[in-house]
This record gives structure tokens, sequence and C-alpha cells, in this order.
């Protein structure tokens, strides 16, 4: 599947060069590579976003395409120029800020109208444009109000207004929702998604928080150490981690070690330590006999039944009995693990179909868990 | 009952506070309105020392020096004392910044009588004519530190990310700085060039040590007629200098609020 995502990346870079082209470019602190060596390209009218665990370089990554920093190595190409060594107020791109970076000095009025009269707009043009930015983010009514008199939802709002007001070919955002509560940042994602699409501007988010990535972005990088793990559209990236780093780190995942014991064109037999033989899909690139793999297999993907699958419909199927060690009941799923006779131990969980208990496990219940071998992803180890 | 008593304490031992600081100062200036030439006597109201003073050549002219001096070496040490204050906080970590930044807030807890003496070795050692001049350029060494001190802890609590976001909107470097922030440590300045023009106008061992004949400062003036008993001049100079100096207070404050009000209708330069 990643295959295939990458040709189709080929065939659409062929088609239409893309707006953003990061070029091996690197950036040490010190001795430190906060990125190392990453490429990546990014097309117009795109939402891009950048997902990684804290100090894996997103920000840094960001803040060179906004200008504050220039790579050390590589370079940045926009609209096919090499910007590397641009400084800031010389590109057609904004960032709005993780703190947004109000002018704390200036009315919402004022902030807005910042980058534009810099930009050398007539008054009226400049007028028009405040007035079409406040009806964008829907704050006609605090055009006078000062930062500190908004509140964070707000302030959040004059920031992107802000940053749109110039309308830059490229908006980066760095970690945007991330001082709001859940409610509310949920709100603005979707708000987030239909001004990206009403606008057609190309949105880099970088974000830690994996939902929000996975709701508001046509297009997820995985960052990890200074690189991109994986590029690939949520549902790839969830559903076809390219690697164990991957698949952990995006959603929850078991995973099972063990090494490829029988290849046929439509199943690949993994013999496990801990889980016995599983019968799994062939992946897309070629694995060896006796090579080491993991089986990596959603919690989501996996049945608990009292007796197992009916006789016929389990055919093929991965079955397994075990004993249920631990459960937690999340209001929408029950979340629940299972101790498997062969030694290793599944997490499963199930959605709460019904408002009385019809289908519930209790702790130390012995229950059957199977799944399919087409849910299983076989990884490289 | 307890809080009442409570409250009674409180305001007892606020007035006591409030006595303790202001009672000299009010018997200064009710003083400054005696009529009598003994100064602990008390002769009726009066405005003659007043009239006094202002036919007092020698003494109006040590107030002018003192004020011209206050005027210069303030101005002097507030563009200074930012600028070093925005090199510090603003330059990155360059080659013998602690060194700097060390020898920058000595003069803070150096003694003013060293101060003072290097200050006119200097002096004598390049030969300078002492006056205005020179105590102007040693009320700057002295007050510059305050100035920097205090805009530089405003400059620290100013969020870095607000000047990115001025380049980021089209400013250049220093068009950032002057629109963003600039305006945002402005009452720290002001602050500072007050801090400066009162402590200059203050001072006396520095400028005894750097002036010359003939240029004495009001202080070095007052000190000097004090020694030979206290006249009744003295509570009405001094009280004007009071009334000045709460002026010049509640015009900085004044212009605060006013500016506050103004950013509303503020937009970038
Ligand atoms: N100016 C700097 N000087 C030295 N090291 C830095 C600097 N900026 C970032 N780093 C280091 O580079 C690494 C990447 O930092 P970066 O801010 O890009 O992380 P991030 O992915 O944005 O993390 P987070 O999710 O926590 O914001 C970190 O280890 C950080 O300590
Ligand atoms: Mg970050």
């Amino acid at each position: 599947m990643t295959d295939h995502h990458a040709t189709t990346d080929a065939a659409l870079a062929a088609s239409q060069a893309p707006l953003l082209r990061i070029e091996a470019v690197e950036k040490k602190f010190g001795g430190f590579k906060a990125v190392d060596g990453l490429s990546l390209d990014i097309k117009a009218g795109e939402f891009f976003a950048l997902l990684g665990p804290s100090g894996c370089g997103k920000t840094t990554l960001l803040r060179m395409l906004a200008g504050f920093e220039t790579p050390d190595r590589g370079r940045i190409l926009l609209d096919g120029e090499d910007v590397a060594s641009v400084l800031p107020h010389r590109r057609p791109v904004n960032m709005m800020f993780q703190n947004y970076a109000l002018f704390p000095h200036l009315t919402v009025k004022a902030n807005i109208a910042f980058g534009l009269k810099r930009a050398g707009l007539k008054r009226a043009e400049v007028k028009a444009r405040i007035a079409e930015m406040l009806a964008l983010v829907r704050l006609e009514g605090l055009a006078h109000r000062r930062p500190d008199q908004l509140s964070g939802g707000q302030q959040q709002r004059v920031a992107l207004a802000r940053a749109l007001a110039l309308r830059p070919k490229l908006l980066l955002l760095d970690e945007p929702l991330a001082a709001l509560d859940k409610k509310l940042r949920e709100s603005t994602q979707r708000e987030l998604i239909e001004l990206q699409r009403r606008l057609g501007t190309t949105f880099v988010i970088v974000t830690h928080d994996q939902d929000e990535a996975m709701t508001v972005a046509d297009r997820i990088g995985v960052m990890s150490a200074g690189r991109l793990e994986q590029v690939a559209a949520p549902r790839q990236l969830y559903e076809a981690p390219a690697s164990r780093w991957v698949a952990e780190f995006v959603g929850d995942v078991n995973i099972l070690d063990g090494t490829v014991a029988e290849q046929d064109p439509h199943r690949l037999t993994v013999t496990t330590q801990d889980a016995a033989t599983l019968s799994v899909a062939p992946p897309r690139q070629k694995v060896d006999i006796n090579s080491a793999v993991s089986v990596a297999i959603r919690p989501e993907k996996i049945r608990l039944s009292r007796r197992g699958p009916v006789a016929d419909a389990a055919a093929g199927l991965n079955r397994r009995d075990g004993v249920v060690s631990d459960l937690s009941y999340l209001g929408g799923l029950t979340s629940y693990t299972v101790k498997l006779d062969a030694g290793a131990t599944l997490r499963a969980t199930l959605a709460n179909v019904a408002r009385v208990e019809v289908d519930d496990f209790s702790r130390g219940q012995h229950v059957v868990a199977w799944f399919s071998p087409d849910d299983c992803v076989v990884l490289p180890r | 009952m307890g809080r009442v008593r409570l409250s009674r304490f409180n305001i007892a031992s606020l007035a006591f506070g409030l006595a303790f600081l202001y009672l000299p100062i009010v018997i200064l200036v009710i003083y400054s309105f005696n009529g009598s030439r003994l100064v602990t006597v008390w002769g009726g109201w009066s405005t003659r020392w007043y009239a006094e003073f202002f036919n007092d050549q020698a003494m109006l002219a040590a107030a002018w020096m003192s004020f011209r001096v206050a005027l210069a070496s303030a101005t002097a040490a507030t563009v200074i004392g930012t600028l070093a204050a925005v090199a510090l906080a603003r330059g990155g970590h360059f080659r013998g910044r602690t060194l700097f930044s060390g020898m920058l807030y000595a003069p803070l807890v150096m003694p003013e009588v060293i101060t003072g003496l290097s200050l006119l070795l200097l002096f004598v050692a390049l030969n300078a004519e002492r006056g205005f001049w020179t105590v102007t350029i040693a009320h700057t060494t002295l007050t510059m530190c305050f100035v920097a001190v205090v805009v530089q802890s405003r400059l620290g609590a100013l969020d870095r990310s607000l000047e990115e976001a001025a380049m980021d909107l089209g400013c250049t470097p220093l068009r950032a700085f002057v629109a963003v922030t600039l305006p945002l440590i402005a009452p720290a300045i002001a602050a500072g060039w007050m801090l400066a023009f009162t402590l200059s106008l203050d001072d006396l061992v520095i400028a005894s040590f750097t002036t010359g004949p003939g240029s004495a400062t009001l202080p070095i003036r007052i000190y000097s007629e004090v020694r030979l008993g206290v006249k009744p001049e003295i509570n009405a100079i001094c009280t004007l200098i009071i009334a000045a100096v709460t002026l010049l207070i509640i015009v900085a404050s004044l212009a605060s609020k006013l500016s506050n009000a103004r950013a509303d209708s503020a937009a970038p330069m």
C-alpha cells in the first residue's frame, strides 16, 4: 500500500510541481541534529500535518520554512525558488505561532492590519481586507478590543486572521489548538478544515495530537528524531504503517514477533514464540522464508467471544484461547486485555453497541480471540 | 469583633508607616512657609523664603545647573542603557556576555566615593576642564546601569515571538523592534529615564568629585549652606523640588494611561 501511495505521489509530482519542496534539509544545534536530512514535497492547496513526539524537530522544521532558522544543509524550494536563506519578511509564507504572539499594545483590528500596512496596501484595501478577515473568523464585534480582553479561542482566531490577511501561499501553524479545551479544539478543527477548503491556501500544521492530525490533514508526515518515518494519508498511516515505530506511535497496536515459516501468494505463515502460528496477508514487498518479522494487529480488529466464530466462517481465521486479565470501560468502547494460553497478551477493544450488557466479558473469563489474516500487517524487524 | 480590631490595627500601622515616611517632609513643607528667621521657631505664614530663593543668584544658578545636568545625563543614560539592555537581552550568547553584563551592573553596588574618585582621576588625567560636562558624564556613567537593569528586566519578560511575528508579517528586524518591541518597553524606558533624572538631581558625592569651581550643583550648594547653619530658604528649595518630582510622577502616570488608551487607534508605523 505504501508503494502504491508512492506511485500516485510520483504521478502527481510529475503533473504538477509541488508548491514546497524540502530537499535533504539538515539543522544542527551545537552537535545535535534537530532536523536530519529531511525531504518532503507539499502540493499547492494541500492540508499537511507534521506529527511526532516532543523534541523530534517539528518546530525547527517549521521555523526553517518561515525563515527564522537557516538550514545547515539542503534546499527549501517554494514555487521552484530556493528560499533557504531568504529572510522571513521577504517570504510569501505566514506563520501562526503556538502562543499566538498577538501584539498586546494593538487592537484586534490593528493586529490584522499590521502586515497589510507593511505590504503597502491602500487604506481602502486595508479596511476591506480587515472586514473580510474579521468575517472569516467571525470576530466582527471585537475589532476594537485588545488581545488581553479576549478569550483563548478568540485570540486563536485573531492570530489566524492576522496570518491569513496577507493571503500567503503557505500558512504554517505551530500547534495552533494546543491551548484550547477539547470541545473548542474539535469545533476549531472543523473550522480550520472549512477555511482551508474555502481559501485553497496550503496549510502545514504541526501537532503532537494524532487525532487532530487525522481530522484535519490530507496527508500526515510522521517525524521521529529529525527524520520523516512515513508520509501518508491518515487511513494509510493507520492501516498500513511503514514501520513498527509508526504502528506503535499512531494509535494502539498489538505487536507479535516471529519468523516467516511459509509463503504462498495469498497467505504468509508466521511462527511466533507466544502466539503459536499466525496466518497473515502477505506484505507488498517480498519477505524471505525464515526472516524475522513483526505482526501488527489493531485492538479493534480483534474480536472476542465465548465460543469463537461459527465453524465455516472461521476458516482461515486466526483464533486463540485466552483469559480476560483486565478490562476498562471507556464509554463508547471497552478495552480488554486478554492473556492467551500460548503466552502473549493482546489488547482488544469492543464497541459498546447496546446500552445493556449483552456481550460483556468479565475479568478471569475464558474467551476466544480471533482476527482475520487481512487485518494483520507484516513489518520487517 | 476580632476583624474590626484587626482592621483598626491595620489602619494604625498604615498611618504610622506613612507618618514615618512623610512626616519629615510635611514638616519641611510647612516650615518652608515659616515667617521666622529661625528654622525651629514658628513665626507665622509667609512666602518670604521663596522670594529669597528667587533672588539668591548663586542658589538659582546651582538649581539650573542641576536641572541641566539631570536632563542631559538622564537622556544620555537612557539611550546608552537601553542599547546595552537590548544587546544583553537580544544579542544571543556572544563571547564575553557574562563578563559584559557583570561589568554593566558593577557600578550599581560600587561605593559612590570610588566611582567619583576614579572619574576625577580620569578627568584629571585627560586634563578635562571640570564643570557641566564632567558632571554630566559622571552621572551618565552612574545612572545608565539603573536604566539598563530596568529595561533589561522588561525585555526579558517580553515574548521573543512577538518580534518574530512582526518579521513574519513583513517587518525588517529593525522595523520589528521599532514597531513592536519599543512600544512595549516604553514604560520601562520612561521609568529608567525618571530614575536616572532623580538620581542625578539627588547626587552629592559624585558631583562634588567631578565638578569644578563655579559650577556647583544644587545638592552641593545646599550642603555647603547647611554646614553654616540651616536657613529657612533651604526648606523652600526642598519644597519646590518635592513639588517638581511629584508633578513629574503625575505627568508620567498620566502619559502611560494616555498611551494605553491610544493603543486602541494605534497602528504600526
Ligand atoms: N535554539 C535551540 N538551541 C538548541 N537546541 C534547540 C533549539 N531549538 C530546538 N532545539 C532542540 O532541537 C530539538 C527539536 O526541537 P523542536 O522545538 O523542533 O521540537 P518539537 O518537535 O517542536 O517538539 P515539541 O512537540 O515539544 O514542540 C529539541 O531536542 C530541542 O531541544
Ligand atoms: Mg514545537
